[in-house]
C-alpha cells in the first residue's frame, strides 16, 4: 500500500478541505514541518514568556493580600486578582479557537496533528489561580519549536518546563540533605516522586519499562534543584538539591557541582534507551495507525528511531514510508477535538467570526460539547493525558454528543451550510459509503444531511 | 434503496426503535435477583489512613499528628475524617463498615495507571499478557439472566472494571440528545455496517429517551440549541458524581443490579488536610444520594468503594503523601454488615511496614470483593477464584454482609 492524498489528510492531517490541496507525498508532508509557521503566524497564541507576566501579577497581588489583610488594598487586590483571571480565562478560550482556525487552515496540518501528539504525551496543567490557563501557551514555546527536533531536546523542554514542573509537584520537591533542608529542620522538606515517575512511565520508557522503584528514588534525587518561578521561569537552585552523585538505571550521575548539565544528560540518556524508542514507536503508530499496529510498523519505528538517535524527522519518515501507514480501510475514531477540527476544515468555517465569538456562544458551539465527547479541554483527568483506545470514545454518550454537535453546531458557524450531496465528497473523497451518499440526499434539510456525514463512521474514523 | 422506499419502510417501523440493546429480549425468563452491587473507584489513590484513622495505633500520632477536628470516633482504636462525618448515621446504623490493610497483588512501581489497570482488571499478575477484562464484566456472566441493561458503567470515564465481552450499558447524565425523527432513522442507517458504533448510538437513543425528554423532537433550531445549552450547563456544574448517584439510583431501582463510576481527586501528595476532605465530602454525598435514590432498594444494596493503592504512612515534604501500597476499602448500603472495620491490622512500627514506608497490606482486597459477590449473588466460590478473579484464594470468609 502506497501513499494516498486522502488518506494523507484524513489520517495524518486535519482532514479534507475544500479550500486546500492535499499533499503530494509523503516528502511534501515532512518537507512542511520543516517550512515556516505560518499558522503560528497568522493564529497567535501567546507565548509562555508573555504568560509568565501575568502569573508575576497574581504572585504581586497574593503578597498584598497576605501582607496586607483585611485593609481596603487587600480588597483592592482581590479585585483585581479576580479581573486577572477573568481576562485570562477569555484568552483560554481565544486561544483554543486559534488552535481551531489554525487546522482549518494549515497547509501542513500534520504539524497540527503533532503539535496535539506531544501536547497529549508530555501533558501538563496549571492547577490553581492563573496559571490554570498555561497550557496552550505551554505548547506554543516548548512544544511547538520542537515537533521536527531530536526527542532528547522536546523531553528536556517539556520535562524541565515551568508548567511541568509545576504540575507534577517538583517545585515542592527538596532533597532532604540540602542545604535548604538542613538549616530549616522542623519545615519536614522531603523529595517528592511525582516527577521523576512520570518522566520514567508516561515520557519516556513507559509503564513496563525496566526501571525499579529505586530508579524513581534515584532520579527523583537528581531532580532536586530544578523548579521554577513566575519571574525566571525554569531555575536550578542549588540549596534545594540532594547532595552527591544519583543512580538511573545503572549509570551514575552528578556527584559534583549540582546543577541543570546532570539533569540534561540523564534525559538525554533516557530519550535513547531502547525501551524508550520501543515505547514511543508503539504509541506513535497507536495513535496515528491503529489500536492494534503490526509488530513491523513498530519495529521499523523503533529502528529508525535507535539509528537516529531520536532524530523525530526520521522517526516520522518511518512511520509515514512503512505500507501500513496507507492501509485503505479507515481505523481510528477520531479523537473529540480531531473530529470537531476536521468537521470546520470540512466545511471550511470563516475563522474570523471564530476568533471573534465571545466566550460564551464559544463555549457552547465547541468546549462544552468537547466535554461531552469526553474530552474536557486542558484539564487532563492525569499525566497521561486522553485515551488512544477507540472503545474510550465510541460510548453512547461519546457517539450522542458527537452526532448532537454535528446536526446543530455546523449551521450556527458557517455563512451557508453546503448541499450535503456535494459535502459527502468534500468529507470523505470519491469513496464515499452508498449509505452515508443515502443519508444525505434524504435527510430534510440540510443541517440534518451535513450532520448525517459527520455522524457518519466513514467521516469518524480516521 | 431509494429515498420513497426507504421512508415507506421507515413508516412501517414508526417510531420505535429498531434493535436496540435494551429492548432485545436476550433472557426475561430470568432476572439477576434484587440484590444490588456498586462499585466505586476512586482513582488517584485514597490515603487510607487518613480516612479511617488507626489513632489507637501507638506510632499513628507521631506519624500523622493529633486528629483533625470534627473526627468521628469508631470504637476506641479508629476515628472517621471529618469529611465522612455525613456518614456516621449509617455507621450507627450498621450500614457502613471499613476494611483496612489490604491492596491488590499490585506492588512497588505505584503508579496510578498501572494500579488502576491491576484494580480493575482483577488479576493476579499482568506479565503474562492476559486479556484486559474488567473483573465485574467476568462476574455478569455467572448472574444468570444478565442483560445488557443488568450493568451500567456511568460518566465520562473508560471503567475498564466493566470492560469486557459480557454486555454492559454506557451512560453520562451529562449527554442528551436531541434530533427530528427522520434524522434519528438515518443516522441508523449510517452507522449499520460499523457494530461498535451501531451499538453505541441504540444504546444512546434509549437512554436519552429515558431521561425525561425524548429523542424525537420537532421543535425549533432555537428550542433545539437552548435545550443543548441547558445539557452543557449543567455538564460543566459541580456535583458530577451526584448526578451519577442519582442516575445510578435510578437505573437500580429498574431493571440495572449492577452500576460503576469513578471519583477522582484523591491524588494528595501536597496540603492533604484540604484536599482530602473535599474528596471524601464528595463520596458521603454519593452514597448519601444512591441511599435516598434507591428507596427500598437500599437494603438489598452494597456499595463499595475501593482505591489502586494506599499512600505512604509519613507525610511528605509538602504536607501531602506520595504513592503507597496498603489502603483502605469502604462499605455501604443495607446489604452490608456495618458498624466495624474488619482488618489484620499490621501495626504501624517501622518495622512492621511494606519497604519501610506504606501500610503493609494484609489480605487480597480481591479476597473481600470476592466474598461480597458471593453474598449478594449466591456465587459458587470455586466460579469466583476460576473467572472472576483467576488464581485467587478467598480465605475465610469476612462477614461484610448480612
Amino acid at each position: 500500500m502506497r501513499f494516498d492524498p486522502v488518506i494523507a489528510d484524513i489520517r495524518f492531517g486535519c482532514g479534507r478541505s475544500p479550500m486546500i490541496a492535499a499533499p503530494a507525498g509523503v516528502d511534501a508532508m515532512l518537507d512542511g514541518l520543516r517550512a515556516p509557521d505560518a499558522m503560528a503566524q497568522r493564529f497567535p497564541i501567546e507565548d509562555f514568556e508573555t504568560f509568565m507576566g501575568r502569573m508575576r501579577t497574581k504572585d504581586a497581588l497574593s503578597k498584598i493580600l497576605r501582607q496586607q489583610r483585611g485593609t481596603p488594598a487587600a480588597e483592592e487586590a482581590r479585585a483585581q486578582n479576580r479581573e486577572l483571571n477573568k481576562i485570562a480565562r477569555k484568552d483560554h478560550w481565544r486561544w483554543m479557537a486559534s488552535h481551531i482556525a489554525r487546522r482549518i487552515h494549515s497547509e501542513t496540518p500534520l504539524r497540527e496533528r503533532l503539535a496535539f501528539f506531544w501536547a497529549d504525551h508530555f501533558t501538563a496543567t496549571g492547577k490553581g489561580g492563573v496559571i490554570r490557563r498555561g497550557t496552550s501557551p505551554y505548547m506554543q514555546s516548548a512544544l511547538r519549536p520542537h515537533l521536527a527536533s531530536r526527542f532528547s531536546d522536546l523531553l528536556f523542554e517539556a520535562v524541565t518546563h515551568p508548567l511541568m514542573v509545576h504540575y507534577l509537584d517538583q517545585e515542592r520537591s527538596v532533597g532532604p540533605g540540602s542545604a535548604r533542608a538542613l538549616k530549616k529542620p522542623n519545615k519536614r522538606f522531603g523529595i517528592n516522586e511525582n516527577l521523576a515517575r512520570e518522566v520514567l512511565e508516561l515520557h519516556t520508557m513507559g509503564a513496563d519499562g525496566p526501571y525499579t522503584q529505586d530508579d524513581v528514588r534515584q532520579l527523583a534525587e537528581l531532580l532536586t534543584g530544578l523548579t521554577a518561578n513566575a519571574k525566571k521561569g525554569r531555575v536550578f537552585k542549588k540549596a534545594l538539591a540532594e547532595p552527591g552523585a544519583e543512580t538511573v538505571l545503572g549509570r551514575s550521575y552528578g556527584g559534583a557541582k549540582p546543577g541543570l548539565r546532570d539533569i540534561r544528560q540523564v534525559l538525554d540518556d533516557l530519550a535513547r534507551h531502547p525501551a524508550t524508542a520501543r515505547h514511543m514507536a508503539w504509541k506513535l503508530a497507536v495513535h496515528f495507525v491503529s489500536d492494534t499496529p503490526s509488530v513491523e510498523l513498530i519495529a521499523t519505528i523503533e529502528r529508525a528511531w535507535l539509528d537516529s538517535d531520536g532524530d523525530l524527522m526520521a522517526v516520522y519518515g518511518a512511520l509515514l514510508r512503512h505500507p501500513d501507514a496507507w492501509v485503505p480501510a479507515r481505523g481510528n475514531v477520531k479523537q473529540p477535538f480531531d473530529f470537531i477540527t476536521s468537521a470546520c476544515r470540512a466545511l471550511a468555517v470563516p475563522s474570523e467570526p471564530l476568533i471573534a465569538l465571545r466566550e460564551g456562544p464559544f463555549r457552547i458551539r465547541f468546549a462544552d460539547p468537547l466535554g461531552l465527547m469526553g474530552h474536557i479541554w486542558q484539564q487532563p483527568d492525569g499525566p497521561d493525558g486522553l485515551p488512544e483506545e477507540d472503545s474510550a470514545w465510541i460510548t453512547p454518550q461519546g457517539i450522542a454528543a458527537r452526532l448532537q454537535w454535528a446536526v446543530s453546531v455546523p449551521q450556527l458557524i458557517t455563512p451557508a451550510l453546503p448541499d450535503p450531496r456535494n459535502f459527502v465528497e468534500t468529507a470523505l473523497g470519491p469513496d464515499a459509503p452508498e449509505a452515508v451518499r443515502f443519508a444525505a440526499s434524504a435527510a430534510e434539510s440540510r443541517a440534518d444531511g451535513v450532520g448525517l456525514v459527520l455522524a457518519s463512521p466513514a467521516f469518524q474514523r480516521m | 434503496m431509494d429515498r420513497r422506499g426507504f421512508l415507506t419502510q421507515s413508516l412501517a417501523m414508526g417510531c420505535s426503535l429498531a434493535a436496540s440493546p435494551l429492548v432485545t429480549p436476550v433472557a426475561f425468563a430470568s432476572a439477576p435477583g434484587e440484590a444490588r452491587l456498586v462499585v466505586l473507584i476512586l482513582r488517584g489513590a485514597m490515603d487510607g489512613l487518613g480516612a479511617v484513622m488507626p489513632y489507637g495505633d501507638p506510632g499513628y500520632a507521631a506519624l500523622r499528628g493529633a486528629l483533625p477536628e470534627g473526627a468521628v470516633d469508631l470504637g476506641g482504636f479508629y476515628a472517621l475524617h471529618p469529611g465522612l462525618a455525613p456518614l456516621e448515621p449509617l455507621w450507627r446504623a450498621g450500614q457502613l463498615g471499613f476494611v483496612h490493610a489490604v491492596s491488590t497483588p499490585y506492588r512497588d512501581k505505584r503508579s496510578h495507571f498501572d494500579g488502576q489497570d491491576w484494580l480493575e482488571a482483577g488479576i493476579s499478575d499482568m506479565s503474562g499478557g492476559l486479556g484486559r477484562d474488567g473483573w465485574l464484566n467476568r462476574m455478569l456472566p455467572l448472574l444468570g439472566g444478565a442483560r445488557a441493561d443488568t450493568a451500567y458503567a456511568i460518566g465520562n470515564d473508560a471503567m475498564a472494571v466493566l470492560h469486557g465481552p459480557a454486555p454492559v450499558a454506557r451512560w453520562s447524565p451529562d449527554t442528551d440528545l436531541t434530533l427530528s425523527p427522520q434524522a434519528l432513522r438515518l443516522a441508523q442507517l449510517v452507522m449499520q455496517d460499523d457494530p461498535a458504533m451501531a451499538r453505541a448510538l441504540a444504546t444512546a437513543f434509549d437512554l436519552a429517551d429515558s431521561d425525561g425528554d425524548p429523542v424525537a423532537f420537532t421543535g425549533s433550531q432555537a428550542e433545539m440549541m437552548s435545550m443543548m445549552r441547558a445539557d452543557a450547563k449543567a455538564a460543566r456544574g459541580s456535583g458530577a458524581e451526584t448526578r451519577m448517584a442519582e442516575f445510578a439510583a435510578a437505573r437500580l431501582r429498574e431493571d440495572a443490579r449492577i452500576a460503576s463510576f469513578s471519583i477522582n481527586g484523591w491524588d494528595t501528595h501536597a496540603n492533604q488536610a484540604r484536599g482530602l476532605t473535599r474528596s471524601l465530602d464528595a463520596l458521603s454525598q454519593t452514597i448519601l444520594t444512591l441511599k435516598g435514590g434507591l428507596g427500598d432498594a437500599w437494603d438489598q444494596t452494597a456499595v463499595v468503594a475501593v482505591t489502586e493503592f494506599g499512600r505512604t504512612v509519613r507525610l511528605n515534604g509538602t504536607k501531602g503523601t506520595d504513592h503507597g501500597t496498603g489502603g483502605a476499602m469502604i462499605l455501604a448500603g443495607g446489604a452490608v454488615r456495618g458498624g466495624q472495620v474488619v482488618s489484620q491490622w499490621p501495626g504501624l512500627a517501622e518495622a512492621d511496614l511494606y519497604e519501610r514506608r506504606d501500610l503493609m497490606p494484609t489480605r487480597d482486597l480481591r479476597a473481600h470483593l470476592g466474598w461480597i459477590m458471593r453474598g449478594l449473588f449466591g456465587l459458587d466460590g470455586s466460579d469466583i477464584a476460576a473467572t472472576v478473579f483467576p488464581g485467587l484464594d478467598l480465605g475465610a470468609d469476612p462477614k461484610l454482609l448480612l
